[in-house]
């Protein structure tokens, strides 16, 4: 049913949101950030993602608001590609394709037609300098247009976010190292100012960022040493003049005027948002605890709100520099995850350290932060140099009943500190009870740790370097009235070598600990069934095979390579010379992902334990090794029968690269599906778009349409996703008033089918069912139309008639949709 | 080195005074700076900063104002007299009761017939300036309040004056208050103490502009009185504003010491409209209060309660990286005919080095210390007899002492207020000292600038006024009067450098018009003029054996000039044709002093207040290329190499960190060091004003 199913490897959910500037609507109801290889659009009252700007093939790596349209915003990526959105409908505009990697834009309101992008010096993506050019963006109708006019402005730029356009864009300012670059518009000529590098008395002078004033001709740059340097006069040599501030005591990361030029906003380490008073520099207000350092700051147009992104990977909303209104928080990920990715059985989400401290819970369907889950329970102290208990190891049980945590902490000169926690879920209040606290569970380091998947028994199994196992038992204590806590029950070793990894067999039956160059098989009962070994090599990673594949037994070792043991026969059925560097079982399929590092870049291999032949393998996933990685089940099962894609229809792997970013793989059908997903949110304009409100909204309209059947006939035409068309889309995007005509007078005569869809929400069901599967590939093509027509199709008459059909039958499966979604989240 | 036994002098411990006001002659550029003790000091700003001349100080005297008119020098204190200076006579020349208590500030209009001044009781007095005296003219309407600070508007008609809690502006002609401009109190405690304007100045668009003990620096309308802008700079006071000349920059002192720039700058770039003063740089030179401000043409000039004098460049007014764009510190005076730390050693005495300390109130008399160690270069050698004080000798009457001598043989002693000499007889035997004053002076010694006695301590000289010199005969019993040494024509500046020749028969005085008169003293007369040079000279000294004598000027050039031939030598125009090194030029301080080798008759001793340097006229001169300060290089090199690496300047910089007041060559070889550590003059400072520092 599609036609062609292409793997990619996306960023998708989890991504910083705190990369590039955010950009406020002029309206101040949204605020769009670069998140990954979209733009995301947030309701800026209610933290809520509306829009998923997708379409960039690459890391999204500047949005700004379209000077002469304020519905709509560029982005720029490094796909090389300037794409114009309407954000309002999630609509793709345009597409300029500039043929270079982009790494910011600037636009001026007085330079119409014409985006300033950062493109590397020389053609490769390699080159360290960075050029500053000017784009004319051609007036064509298409949707993609080549945009090949550049024209240099400022070579040798920094290629993020250190300029700033002056007064009415007479100039533009930008900074890099030691030096500012002032360059005049009009007589097209450029000031360079140079700072000392002054190292004397700690001083540094070097350049971070600049902000242009925007009704005066004064720029103000933030420095390393944590000043803000003032200029005025800076079209001359040498009477050129300067003030300096000084409050930061690090690095001043971002400087931002609000619009009248009142206030200088500065922001740095300190996680303060510093406004200065233009002209009255001795007052200033501050705004503290913003719980990360700033990396930039962004204000609306009308001055009302200011936002702030931080370190951690969080953009706070700010009220006229009061009050903190809304934080819309991603995914942390701090200078490394010590836990695993794990999957939370209950909630599907995944887990991590993130907080110094906690355990997040980020839900990756909806790309939220659901929750964090203070694990150490103690105060953290930010100070440089200190020792802090931090989360290393976590694991769920196969229900999601239990959670179990390790916390340790090093101090130089004293002793390993390590507490194992136990938690177990509590129904009433939703959340991870603290159940056992055990301190000092293992003489060193806990290397891994597993709960039994058995349903009989709750059973953990740490491994540590003191060359122990243990077995960690649920004891229930009915007698007495604490209830049930954890105790070991079993101290288990080989030979005295030190373990390196473990695993339970899916049903539980069987535990597999590795010994360096022995894997050692325990029964329940804590017999040592078999040894197996396959020198040389200590083993790295183990993993049972699961559903048919269960009697097999995987193991990686250090010397490159990747056993398969026979556990019926105890002997080596296969092994391939690859250096694993990762090894993952999927929980809801036979599939085993194995990640390879090779010459600087990871190779991905998905096969079945049965037969060493790769089922789909990538080559290149990204450079570097590939740090964690995890299988999170889908919410709703993908059907592709595309061959190669098939591991990726009940679950989905992530993974993190070197450079911390979380990707995924995706399909072509998911991606269509996710297409279709983002058109059916349509903003209604007078309410905030928040779950709740869905959840209410819908449960209203049915209940209406039960109780009142009149009030369900005056409704219709106002469903009719026609009239939604004609009143929604904005002005500038429509077809002609006569295309639009016929459409509009079919639309009000009451169709049967959608009175009747109405009416037996499951006979639609059904309907639709069995419809999808010729009905997606129709849907494709009559989507084409659609976009076509709505852009830029006043000659297609033909169109019309196949329009509505295409609609109304994507109306359906948008029901189908909405409802299965509702059932999701009433589960929740 | 191994070459000299170093005395190093640490128990001079001289101390200088704060400065306290300061007045920029900008036509003949040259800078009046009034110090604590009421000494005033004239530098002149064309000529490398070269302390011209020193008025020494009076008890009774201090100093609040000083004010140019024309050429002539007033100033104003809390003694409440105006003061007018004689700078040929370097004395003042008449003080004039201004009968309104306390003077707190003296300025004059931009045409020079007129002197505001404010004075404790809340008048604002005009004087008319007359030809060789001012008289009182009127007084402008009395307030209530004393007046701190004045400034005339440059069109004469109005005067702003800075009171308490307010700034007035009179209107000239009539003498009525036209404008009470009301100035807030601080915030917190201070709110119940009342403001200080400490400062103003009127722009000739009728801005006023005002620096007060609140720390605000406000902007105010002349004409309607309103406030304009108020930026508030420190927590404490602003003591000083001064206006450049095109008025476009006001720059502030403040308690904390440091400088802050206002620009008038227009908001936005090509239109010139609407500018308005927005403050811009900070400088920050000094660690005390900054009670004096000048804004020059091309420079910030500061002084305050640290004592330093610091000349700040504004590079924008530079085309190029120069000489004077560095910035410098004029640390204290540096002149050695200064009044007050002239240091004499007497090296005639080999057994007993003497040492004469001059204090504004006092001379002391040390022997130095004597150690019969031998060590290794570098080596401290332990003192066998500690350095010893002889004498303390206090001044009579209010006048402070502005020259001493010490005879060569320690036989005599003199010295001179701007009233009145004394010389006394000195007998020393063994460890007894005993002190005469010779009774009988001649009539025509009145008062000196500068005293030196001939070699064999015959005679004495004593610098009089009209750059003529007095030769008065000394005798067991009497000095007598011998002769007026007199220029036929010339300058009547004062002189500031004098020397003798050690066999008697010559006589070198220098004067600020940069002269050098040689005399021959058997004949008393004129023997020739040296040829004069642009900058004045600021060290000099007469070879012992060859009579020639080498001259140094403020712009560290170095002559070296033949008395007998009356001409340069051939070293001095060798040395002239190759041009000094610019390490040598580009030195902050001038030299100091110049004596010579007695060993060694190729070796010149320089010092300037950093450094000292021995010139060895054998060795080639260095050109552009070679390191100049190339001691630390010869000594890694080994014995063969090091001769084709010398050259004629041997630079000793171990006292960066202190002043040198001395170097001089004693007979045995040893080198006489009177420095005084830079951290010991600091230390003496009072505490500065309290300031939060980040992380404490």
């Amino acid at each position: 049913m599609v036609a062609h199913a292409e793997i990619r490897v996306v960023h998708l959910g989890g991504s910083k949101i705190n990369f590039r500037e955010p950009v406020i609507t002029n309206d101040s109801r949204f605020l769009l950030c670069a998140s990954g290889e979209s733009v995301k659009v947030y309701s800026s009252s209610s933290e809520e993602c509306v829009h998923d700007l997708q379409g960039h093939t690459d890391l999204v790596s500047g949005i700004v608001r379209n000077p002469s349209n304020h519905l709509q915003v560029y982005s720029c990526s490094a796909d090389g590609t300037v794409r114009l959105w309407d954000f309002t409908d999630g609509i793709l505009i345009k597409t300029f394709i500039i043929g270079y990697p982009i790494y910011s834009i600037y636009v001026s309101e007085n330079h119409g037609g014409v985006v300033f992008v950062v493109v590397p010096m020389a053609n490769d993506k390699s080159s360290e300098l960075f050029q500053l050019v000017a784009v004319h963006l051609p007036l064509s109708g298409d949707q993609e247009v080549e945009a090949r006019e550049l024209s240099a402005v400022l070579c040798d730029v920094s290629p993020s976010g250190a300029a700033s356009f002056g007064r009415k864009g007479e100039y533009i300012a930008a900074v890099k190292g030691l030096q500012l670059e002032v360059f005049f518009f009009k007589n097209q000529k450029s000031h360079r100012f140079f700072l000392k590098p002054g190292n004397k008395k700690g001083a540094k002078n070097a350049f971070t960022c600049v902000s242009c004033h925007p009704k005066e001709d004064c720029i103000a740059t933030g420095h390393e040493d944590g000043k803000i340097r003032l200029w005025r006069n800076f079209n001359q040599k040498k009477e050129y003049t300067y003030s300096t501030l000084h409050w930061h005591h690090g690095a001043v990361n971002t400087l931002q005027f609000t619009p009248e030029g009142t206030n200088l906003l500065s922001g740095g380490i300190e996680s303060v948002l510093v406004q200065w008073h233009y002209t009255q520099e001795n007052q200033k207000d501050f705004l503290p605890r913003l719980g990360g350092a700033i990396t930039h700051i962004a204000v609306s147009p009308d001055g009302s709100l200011f936002c702030t992104s931080h370190s951690d990977n969080k953009i706070t909303i700010i009220q006229s520099c009061v009050k903190v209104s809304a934080i819309i928080q991603g995914l942390v990920k701090g200078e490394g995850v010590r836990t695993d990715l794990t999957i939370d059985p209950r909630s599907k989400a995944l887990v991590l350290n993130g907080k110094p401290g906690h355990l997040q819970f980020y839900s990756l369907h909806r790309d939220k932060l659901l929750y964090n889950l203070d694990i150490v329970q103690q105060e953290y102290i930010h100070e440089e140099g200190l020792d802090q208990f931090e989360v290393v190891k976590a694991a769920f049980d196969t229900r999601g009943d239990w959670l179990a945590t390790v916390e340790e902490r090093t101090q130089k000169g004293s002793e390993l500190e390590i507490n194992l926690k136990l938690w177990a879920y509590d129904e009433q209040t939703q959340s991870f009870m603290l159940n056992t606290t055990v301190t000092a569970p293992h003489e060193d380091q806990i290397i891994a740790m597993c709960f039994s998947p058995s349903p009989e028994i709750t059973m953990l199994v740490t491994i540590s370097f003191d060359g122990h196992f243990k077995a960690w038992l649920l004891a229930d204590h009915s007698d007495t009235k604490e209830g049930a806590s954890w105790s070991c029950d079993f101290v288990g070793g080989y030979h005295h070598l030190k373990p390196g990894c473990c695993c339970f067999s899916a049903d539980g039956s069987l535990l597999a600990v590795g010994f360096q160059e022995v894997v050692t098989v325990w029964s329940p009962s804590w017999e040592l069934l078999t040894t197996l070994s396959q020198p040389p090599g200590a083993i790295r990673e183990l993993c049972f095979g699961r559903l048919s594949c269960s009697k097999y037994l995987l193991g990686t070792s250090t010397k490159n390579q990747l056993c398969c043991w026979n556990l019926l026969t105890c002997s080596l059925e296969w092994s391939t010379p690859v250096d694993v560097s990762l090894l993952q079982a999927d929980p809801l399929s036979e599939n085993m992902a194995a990640f390879c590092s090779q010459s600087g870049c990871s190779d991905l291999f998905v096969f079945k334990p049965g037969e060493p032949r790769p089922l789909y393998s990538q080559k290149a996933l990204c450079t570097g090794k590939v740090q964690r990685a995890v299988f999170a089940p889908r919410d709703q099962m993908l059907e592709s029968c595309e061959e190669h894609a098939q591991w990726l229809n009940r679950s989905q792997l992530y993974f993190l690269t070197q450079h911390m970013d979380l990707m995924t793989f995706s399909t072509k059908t998911e991606e269509d599906r996710l297409l279709a997903s983002s058109k059916l949110l349509m903003v209604d304009d007078s309410v905030a778009v928040t779950p709740f409100y869905l959840l209410l909204g819908k449960h209203r309209q049915q209940q209406e349409a039960l109780t009142n059947p009149m009030a369900e006939r005056i409704q219709l035409p106002q469903g009719s996703i026609a009239i939604k068309e004609l009143l929604y889309t904005p002005a500038h995007v429509l077809p002609s008033a006569s295309f639009l005509c016929s459409m509009f007078v079919r639309s009000l005569l009451i169709s049967s089918s959608s009175a009747s869809e109405e009416k037996e929400p499951v006979e639609e069901e059904m309907e639709s069912e069995e419809e999808d599967s010729e009905g997606e590939a129709e849907l494709r093509d009559a989507r084409q139309d659609l976009g076509g027509s709505a852009a830029w199709g006043p000659g297609e008459e033909l169109g019309a008639p196949a329009l509505t059909k295409a609609q109304e039958r994507e109306l359906r499966r948008v029901k189908h949709f909405d409802h299965s979604w509702l059932s999701s989240v009433l589960e929740c | 080195m191994g070459e000299f036994k170093v005395h190093r002098v640490r128990f001079f411990d001289y101390m200088p005074t704060a400065i306290r006001a300061m007045a920029f002659n900008a036509h003949t550029e040259r800078l009046a700076l009034a110090r604590m003790d009421g000494s005033v000091e004239i530098f002149n700003f064309t000529d490398h900063y070269f302390q011209e001349k020193v008025i020494p100080g009076k008890d009774s005297r201090s100093t609040e104002s000083l004010c140019w008119v024309g050429g002539r020098l007033f100033s104003a204190g809390l003694n409440g007299e105006i003061t007018e200076y004689d700078l040929e006579n370097l004395r003042p020349k008449y003080s004039l009761e201004a009968y309104g208590g306390p003077i707190w500030t003296i300025i004059s209009n931009t045409q020079g017939t007129q002197l505001a001044i404010g004075c404790e009781d809340g008048t604002v007095k005009l004087f008319e300036v007359l030809e060789e005296h001012i008289q009182f003219e009127r007084n402008l309407d009395r307030q209530k309040g004393r007046i701190i600070s004045l400034s005339w508007h440059p069109s004469g008609t109005h005067i702003a004056a800075g009171m308490m809690d307010m700034i007035r502006v009179f209107d000239v002609p009539t003498g009525h208050a036209v404008q009470r401009l009301l100035v807030d109190r601080g915030f917190g405690g201070s709110k119940s103490q009342e403001t200080v304007v400490w400062s103003v100045a009127f722009l000739s668009d009728h801005t006023v502009v005002s620096g007060d003990s609140a720390g605000k620096v406000q902007v105010w309308d002349g004409h309607t009185g309103t406030l304009v802008k108020t930026h508030l700079v420190t927590k404490w006071d602003v003591l000083a504003l001064s206006v450049s000349k095109d008025e476009s920059s006001v720059v502030a002192g403040t308690s904390e010491g440091t400088v802050i720039q206002f620009q008038f700058i227009a908001p936005t770039l090509h239109q010139q409209q609407d500018k308005e003063w927005v403050r811009t740089r900070t400088f920050k030179n000094h660690t005390h209060d900054v009670r004096a401000l000048a804004e020059i043409e091309t420079a910030i000039v500061s002084g305050g309660m640290d004592t330093h004098l610091v000349v700040r460049p504004l590079l924008e007014k530079f085309d190029e990286k120069s000489h004077a764009s560095g910035l410098r510190k004029i640390h204290f005076p540096h002149v050695s005919t200064e009044m007050a730390e002239i240091t004499l050693v007497s090296n005639c005495l080999k057994k007993a080095g003497l040492l004469l300390f001059q204090f504004p109130g006092q001379l002391e008399l040390w022997r130095l210390g004597d150690s019969d160690g031998h060590g290794k270069p570098g080596d401290r050698l332990p003192l066998k007899r500690k350095p010893e004080k002889l004498l303390l000798l206090k001044r009579k009457g209010e006048d402070h002492i502005c020259c001493s001598a010490l005879s060569s043989c320690g036989g005599w002693l003199a010295y001179s207020t701007v009233s009145c000499v004394r010389i006394y007889r000195l007998q020393t035997d063994n460890n007894n000292i005993s002190i005469t004053k010779v009774s009988k002076l001649p009539k025509a010694l009145r008062s000196a600038h500068q005293l030196c006695f001939s070699s064999d301590s015959s005679k004495m000289f004593a610098a009089s006024s009209q750059s003529s010199v007095l030769v008065i005969a000394l005798t067991q019993s009497e000095c007598k009067y011998v002769h007026t040494l007199k220029p036929k024509s010339g300058s009547r500046q004062p002189i500031h450098l004098m020397t003798t020749s050690v066999d008697g028969k010559w006589l070198a005085a220098a004067n600020s018009d940069c002269e050098i008169r040689v005399y021959n003293l058997q004949k008393l007369k004129l023997h020739c003029i040296v040829p004069v040079y642009g900058s004045c000279p600021s060290a000099m000294g007469i070879h012992p054996t060859t009579n020639n004598m080498t001259v140094v000027h403020a712009d560290q050039q170095l002559f070296e000039y033949s008395i007998v031939e009356k001409q340069y030598t051939d070293w001095s125009r060798k040395l002239q044709k190759q041009g000094l090194h610019n390490v040598w030029l580009d030195r902050d301080t001038p030299v100091t002093h110049v004596t010579f080798n007695p060993k060694n008759p190729n070796q010149v001793v320089l010092h300037d207040m950093h450094m000292f340097c021995i010139i060895d006229q054998s060795l080639p001169l260095p050109d552009q290329k070679t390191q100049f300060y190339n001691q630390m290089t010869l000594r890694s090199l080994s014995e063969q190499e090091r001769p084709s690496h010398l050259h004629a300047f041997k630079i000793c910089k171990t006292f960066q960190v202190s002043l040198l007041f001395l170097a001089s060559l004693l007979d045995d070889q040893s080198l006489v060091v009177v420095e005084r550590p830079l951290l010991a003059i600091t230390s003496q400072l009072p505490a500065p004003v309290r300031q939060k520092k980040f992380a404490t």
